[in-house]
């Protein structure tokens, strides 16, 4: 007997629907029988993980707080994955966003200038990001060089920059020597929405904005049509005249000018200030929030909280349960895994297939 | 500026110098000749870095609960096959996506090992042994460049010879370059694709888990988590830049491990260049030479196996 795929004659609507769904319980299984490998009650690890952030309201904006970045990153990272483009370096772009826009905060500190700083932090943000997206694009545009490796190694570099920037130019002076700038002016941060001792700020309000653009944009534009149809059929979008090299940089520059503007508003917002850890792995856990939302808008805000909500349950269970942060990480990676495996399942369907046997003597 | 220039010079082309391009190329070599063959089997494997990074967290853990460097290096070696096959599975046996399932490869990596590593942050081994013949290794110059090298270096060289042989000399090679090529043709023939395929991956995972198990076990005595530092995906590229050919990956590899170093070692000349542009280096050089190698090639012509990151299912 043999396992054999076999392409579905038409994509299957239920698996597509349910395939997240499924993902997502096989990963709840499989992280219930790791936990109890490493000899720790599952219910309990589960509840703690995935349960009791939503008990509070002070985790639940943490939830809020981390699913930011998230899913303004992933939304846009979705729109090149659509049309089989592939920005694996939005962790770059973020961090050339949050540069940028920290430039206005480190130069206008001190003074008294009034809140159309923010404003423009977020522009310089977004332009930052966008530009820096559009490096690994015109490499592949004008020279065909692979933009998976290029802009990846923009990570690296825009890593560097950063320390560079914050170790350098930009230290705070009465810093006590940490690498990292002067506190931003309230005029330069963005304020916590509710009252109290919660976290939740109004980028996450800029990130609903983005969900709703995007799927206005994917669903009710030519450039949204053209994306999914250069992703689902190549040959006859080349046929039909479409740019696909414009695609490439119009691609690239979304998701980087949304990588940008989560950079930047992740400074002005929770953090208050630049230093070497503001990236601290967003540009890479939208890949896999990007994945488990189908690639959709809308899907991809649920897999935003539902990442955000592993990161606060994670946090918790280090605390109350001793078990390591990277712990959470792995999670993620079998969820993608998951993930794929269960997308693959909509296209195609898994058969038993029985090998007949050769004619042998039943008693040999 | 003269005498800067000839100071760099000197530095370059003197044997300590040498001998530490040497310990930084050969994690490259090791990781992107697996991926060389993966790649000519058709398979385009993104996960190198995450099975890179296994492969460092299993090898110093071998080696330091066992005490011994090679037991530590089989430990990379097993724990690089064993999480490319999770790679294996998905994009040969579901026939999803491969760039999609290396990147998680990676991603899931980086968790894993930082997993393994806790336990060993902070503690540290004897390094692995460097070769050292009577006469031979005292020569001067060059002595201790070609015999007072570590075993990985020696197992580096042959098993770049190695893949050479099998790839262009036995049937099996050719077989596999066919299964690259053209995957259809291959399976008409009779030849079992996903089989094949499945065990490039292998070899590929277990290379890049022997590198991986390198950078703890003979480059620094320690595990730091993330210390392979993007040398997976710059092996990835280093296959791009020698056009899938064995020999040009060997000259590729020590290009970029001298780059890799180059910062590093100019530290100590004050050359007024912030050290965090010398690190860029690598990154940098790396762009440069794929928009490079990627232009002179053009587009249509690429020396890329045919049928590289295609996803194949085979009709019955």
């Amino acid at each position: 007997m043999q396992l054999v795929l076999e392409r579905r004659a038409e994509r299957s609507t239920v698996v597509a629907v349910a395939s997240p769904l499924i993902a997502i319980a096989l990963t709840l299984v499989t992280v219930a029988v790791l936990f109890a490998i490493i000899g720790k009650n599952p219910l309990v690890a589960l509840y703690v993980y995935f349960v009791e952030p939503l008990t509070d309201s002070f985790t639940l904006q943490e939830i809020a707080v981390k699913a930011t970045p998230l899913v303004m990153i992933a939304v846009g990272l979705s729109l090149c994955y659509i049309a089989n483009i592939w920005n694996i370096g939005a962790e770059g772009q973020f961090v050339a966003g949050a540069v940028c826009g920290s430039w206005l905060a480190v130069r206008t500190n001190g003074t008294d200038v009034g809140h159309w700083v923010l404003v423009v932090m977020l522009i310089l943000g977004a332009t930052g990001g966008a530009l820096y997206g559009l490096i690994p694009a015109l490499c592949r545009v004008y020279f065909g060089a692979s933009e998976i490796l290029t802009s990846l190694m923009l990570v690296y570099i825009a890593n560097l920059g950063l320390d560079y920037m914050v170790r350098g130019p930009w230290r705070d002076p009465h810093g006590l020597n940490f690498p990292t700038t002067a506190e931003f002016d309230p005029a330069a941060s963005i304020g916590t929405l509710l009252e109290g001792t919660g976290r939740l700020h109004a980028g996450s309000i800029i990130a609903l904005v983005v969900v709703m653009l995007v799927t206005v944009l994917l669903g009710r534009t030519i450039m949204g049509f053209e994306i999914r149809l250069v992703g689902a059929a190549p040959k006859a979008a080349r046929f039909s005249g479409f740019n696909a090299d414009q695609l490439v940089l119009f691609t690239f520059a979304v998701s980087g000018a949304l990588a940008g503007l989560a950079g930047i508003i992740e400074v002005a917002g929770p953090i208050g200030h630049l230093d070497p850890g503001v990236a601290s792995g967003y540009g890479f856990t939208a890949i896999i929030v990007a994945f488990l939302g189908r690639l959709n808008p809308v899907g991809i805000l649920f897999a935003g909280l539902f990442l955000a909500l592993t990161f606060i349950g994670g946090e918790g269970a280090q605390i109350s349960l001793k078990v390591p942060l990277d712990l959470t990480k792995v999670f993620q990676g079998i969820l993608l895994f998951y993930v794929l495996a269960c997308d693959s399942l909509i296209v195609y369907r898994i058969r038993l297939l029985r090998t007949v046997r050769k004619a042998a003597p039943a008693h040999a | 500026m003269l005498e800067m220039l000839s100071n760099i010079l000197q530095l370059i082309f003197s044997e300590s110098f040498i001998l530490t391009v040497v310990t930084a190329s050969t994690p490259l070599l090791l990781a992107s000749s697996g991926e060389l063959v993966v790649e000519r089997s058709g398979v385009l494997n993104l996960g190198l870095e995450g099975m890179m990074i296994v492969g460092a967290a299993c090898g110093f853990g071998g080696a330091y609960l066992s005490g011994s460097i090679a037991v530590g290096a089989l430990c990379g070696i097993v724990a690089g096959a064993a999480t490319s096959m999770i790679f294996g599975i998905l994009t040969l046996g579901l026939a999803v996506n491969q760039v999609a399932t290396g990147l998680a490869l990676t991603i899931f990596g980086i968790g894993l090992s930082g997993l393994i590593g806790a336990k060993f942050v902070g503690e540290k081994i004897v390094p692995a042994a460097h070769l050292h013949l009577p006469v031979l290794t005292d020569i001067p110059g060059v002595g201790g460049i070609l015999f007072g090298e570590d075993a990985f270096v020696y197992i580096s060289v042959a098993l770049i010879i190695g893949i050479w042989l099998f790839l262009y000399r036995t049937r099996a090679g050719l077989v596999l370059r066919a299964v690259g090529d053209n995957h259809t043709s291959a399976h008409a023939l009779g030849y079992p694709v996903l089989r094949i395929r499945m065990l490039a991956v292998m070899f590929g995972g277990a290379c890049a888990g022997l590198a991986g198990a390198y950078l703890p076990l003979a480059y620094t005595p320690f595990f730091i988590p993330g210390m392979t530092s993007g040398r997976g995906w710059i092996a990835l590229a280093l296959v791009v830049f020698a056009s899938w050919r064995p020999v040009r990956l060997v000259i590729g590899a020590y290009l970029f491990g001298a780059v890799s170093i180059l910062g590093l070692a100019l530290q100590p000349l004050h050359l007024g260049i912030p050290q965090q542009v010398m690190n860029m280096l690598p990154y940098l050089a790396t762009v440069v030479v794929l928009v490079l190698i990627s232009r002179t090639r053009g587009t249509a012509g690429s020396a890329a196996p045919a049928s590289l990151g295609v996803v194949f299912v085979p009709d019955r």
